[in-house]
C-alpha cells in the first residue's frame, strides 16, 4: 500500500479540514422507533447508525440465562450497502468480535443484578459507515439503553485517537501525529486506531483496542485526546436525550 | 396557563450526597454520592430522593393488580404475560375453578386476559398470579390499552381523582391494572373518547396541574356532545 496522501497541510489542517483535536460533526436522536423499547438514531461524520434496544426479557435459550443477573447481547451489523463495496450480509469475524466487545462494555455500566434470568438485548445497525462504526455503535448503544428506562450507572460513550503521516513525501519516516477521531483515508492509510469507551462520569474504560503501533508517550497521548472527545461526545448525548422530553411537551 | 413541569433527570446525573439525603428508587450511591440509575421525574420526599421513571418494563410487586394475557396453557398451570421482564405462572390450585390435569384449555386460552394479582415474587423473579380473590376474573368483552406502567400512578390521580373525572365524563367503565395494562367497557364513542383522554394524560403527565386541564378538556367535550 502506497501512501503518498499528505495527511496534515502546512496550516495543520487535516484532509477534511479539521484540526487535530477536532471531532466530525455528529447528530444525535433519541427514540426513533416504537416497536423498540428504546433506540436511537445518530449521524457521526457520515457514519449512519440506529440502535435498538429490547427487554429485559426472559433470555432464551434457558441454559444461557444468568441466576444472578441480566445477560446483555449487543449485535452489531454492518448493512450490505453501508460501504462501497457490497458487504456481504450476515456476522463475519469482524462484526462477532464488535458484537463481544460492546456487551461487555455495557454490561460494566447496566445495573445487571437487578433483572436475574433476563437478557438485555441491542441491536445496532450501521447503514453508513466512515470509519469508527465502533464507537459510533457503541455511542448510540449508550443513548438507546437510556431511552429504554433500563437502569444504569452511566451513559457510555465511545472515542477514537490514532496516529497519522509518520512517513514524509519520500517515504522516510518521520514523528507522525496523535489526531482526534479518524476519518476514512486516516483510518484506512493511517499508522494506529486507538478506539476507547469510558464511564464519563468516573473516567472508566469500558473498551480499549488498537490497530498498528504506538510508543508509551503517544499511547499516552492518544488516549487522553480520546478521552476528551468522549467527554465532548457525552454532552451531546445528554442533549439528545433531554431534547426528546422537550420535544414531547410541544405536541398538543 | 402555567405548563411548570417537573425536573427531568439522565442516568448518572447527581442528585445529592448520603449526608443530608437518603437514596430512594432509581437511585444508587457511589463514594457517598446518590446518583440516578435512568431517564425519570426527580422527586423529593422527607428526606428521600426518588426517581420516577418515565419508560419500562413493569416491576412486579407482590398483591399489585394486575391485567394479564394468556401466553400458553400448560398441563397443569397457565403462563400469562403480564409486561414484566417475565411470564408469570397461574397454578391451576390458584383458579376458581376446578380444573382437571391437562384441561387448562378448557378455561383458559392463548390470548385470553385476565384480570389477577401477584401473589408471590420469587428471589430469582419467578413470579406467581392467583384469581382467587374477589374481583379477579376472566376478562369478557371490553378494550385493554397499554400505558407505561411508571404513568399508572399519575392516571389514578391523588386518591383516585383523575381516574374518578375520567368514569365520570365518560360513561364508561375503566380498571386500571398496576402493570400498565388498561380494561374500558362502554359505547365505542365513549371508548374512544376514554382512549385519547388517557393517551393525553400519558403524554403530559409530567406537567403540574394536569388533573384540572383534564377536567376542563372532559367537561368541554361533554358538552358539545348533549
Amino acid at each position: 500500500m502506497e501512501q503518498d496522501i499528505k495527511f496534515i497541510d502546512d496550516d495543520g489542517k487535516r484532509l477534511d479540514g479539521r484540526k487535530y483535536d477536532e471531532l466530525r460533526e455528529i447528530k444525535i436522536e433519541a427514540g426513533v422507533l416504537h416497536r423498540a423499547e428504546g433506540s436511537c438514531y445518530l449521524e457521526w461524520g457520515s457514519n449512519k447508525v440506529v440502535a435498538a434496544v429490547y427487554g429485559p426479557r426472559e433470555a432464551i435459550p434457558r441454559h444461557s440465562q444468568n441466576p444472578l443477573k441480566a445477560i446483555v447481547r449487543a449485535r452489531y451489523n454492518m448493512a450490505a450497502f453501508s460501504v462501497d463495496d457490497r458487504k456481504r450480509p450476515g456476522p463475519d469475524r469482524r462484526s462477532r468480535e464488535i458484537s463481544k466487545v460492546i456487551s461487555e462494555a455495557l454490561e460494566k455500566v447496566i445495573l445487571t443484578e437487578k433483572f436475574p434470568r433476563a437478557a438485555i438485548e441491542v441491536n445496532i445497525e450501521v447503514l453508513e459507515a466512515e470509519a469508527g462504526t465502533r464507537c459510533a455503535g457503541l455511542t448510540a448503544a449508550g443513548v438507546a439503553l437510556a431511552d429504554a428506562g433500563i437502569p444504569m450507572k452511566d451513559i457510555p460513550v465511545a472515542c477514537a485517537a490514532g496516529k497519522i503521516g509518520s512517513k514524509d513525501d519520500y517515504g522516510k519516516k518521520i514523528g507522525g501525529n496523535i489526531v482526534l477521531d479518524l476519518g476514512k483515508q486516516e483510518d484506512n492509510f493511517g499508522d494506529a486506531d486507538l478506539p476507547i469507551a469510558i464511564s464519563p462520569r468516573n473516567g472508566e474504560i469500558l473498551l480499549l483496542q488498537m490497530d498498528g503501533h504506538l510508543t508509551l508517550d503517544e499511547f499516552d497521548n492518544a488516549l487522553n485526546l480520546a478521552i476528551k472527545g468522549c467527554n465532548i461526545i457525552s454532552k451531546i448525548q445528554k442533549e439528545a436525550l433531554l431534547q426528546k422530553y422537550q420535544v414531547d411537551m410541544e405536541v398538543d | 396557563m402555567s405548563r411548570e413541569k417537573r425536573e427531568i433527570v439522565i442516568p448518572s446525573q447527581l442528585l445529592g450526597d448520603t449526608n443530608s439525603n437518603k437514596a430512594g428508587r432509581g437511585t444508587f450511591i457511589e463514594k457517598g454520592k446518590i446518583y440516578s440509575d435512568r431517564m425519570g421525574l426527580l422527586s423529593k420526599k422527607s428526606d428521600y430522593i426518588n426517581v420516577i421513571p418515565l419508560k419500562g418494563r413493569y416491576e412486579p410487586i407482590e398483591k399489585d393488580f394486575i391485567i394479564g394475557i394468556i401466553e400458553e396453557p400448560l398441563s397443569s398451570s397457565w403462563l400469562v404475560d403480564i409486561n414484566a421482564p417475565y411470564p408469570a405462572l397461574l397454578h391451576t390450585n390458584e383458579v376458581p375453578w376446578d380444573v382437571e390435569f391437562g384441561e387448562t384449555d378448557k378455561y383458559l386460552n392463548r390470548g385470553d386476559s385476565i384480570m389477577a394479582k401477584i401473589l408471590e415474587v420469587g428471589l430469582e423473579k419467578n413470579i406467581q398470579i392467583t384469581l382467587k380473590d374477589h374481583n379477579l376474573y376472566k376478562i369478557r368483552g371490553g378494550y385493554i390499552t397499554n400505558i407505561e406502567p411508571s404513568k399508572v400512578p399519575r392516571l389514578i390521580g391523588k386518591k383516585g381523582s383523575m381516574i374518578t373525572l375520567l368514569k365520570k365524563y365518560t360513561k364508561s367503565r375503566i380498571i386500571v391494572g398496576k402493570n400498565g395494562r388498561i380494561w374500558i367497557n362502554g359505547d365505542n364513542d365513549n371508548i374512544l373518547k376514554a382512549l385519547q383522554v388517557i393517551k393525553k394524560i400519558e403524554n403530559e403527565s409530567i406537567y403540574y396541574g394536569l388533573t384540572d386541564r383534564i377536567e376542563e378538556l372532559l367537561k368541554k367535550d361533554s358538552k358539545d356532545v348533549q
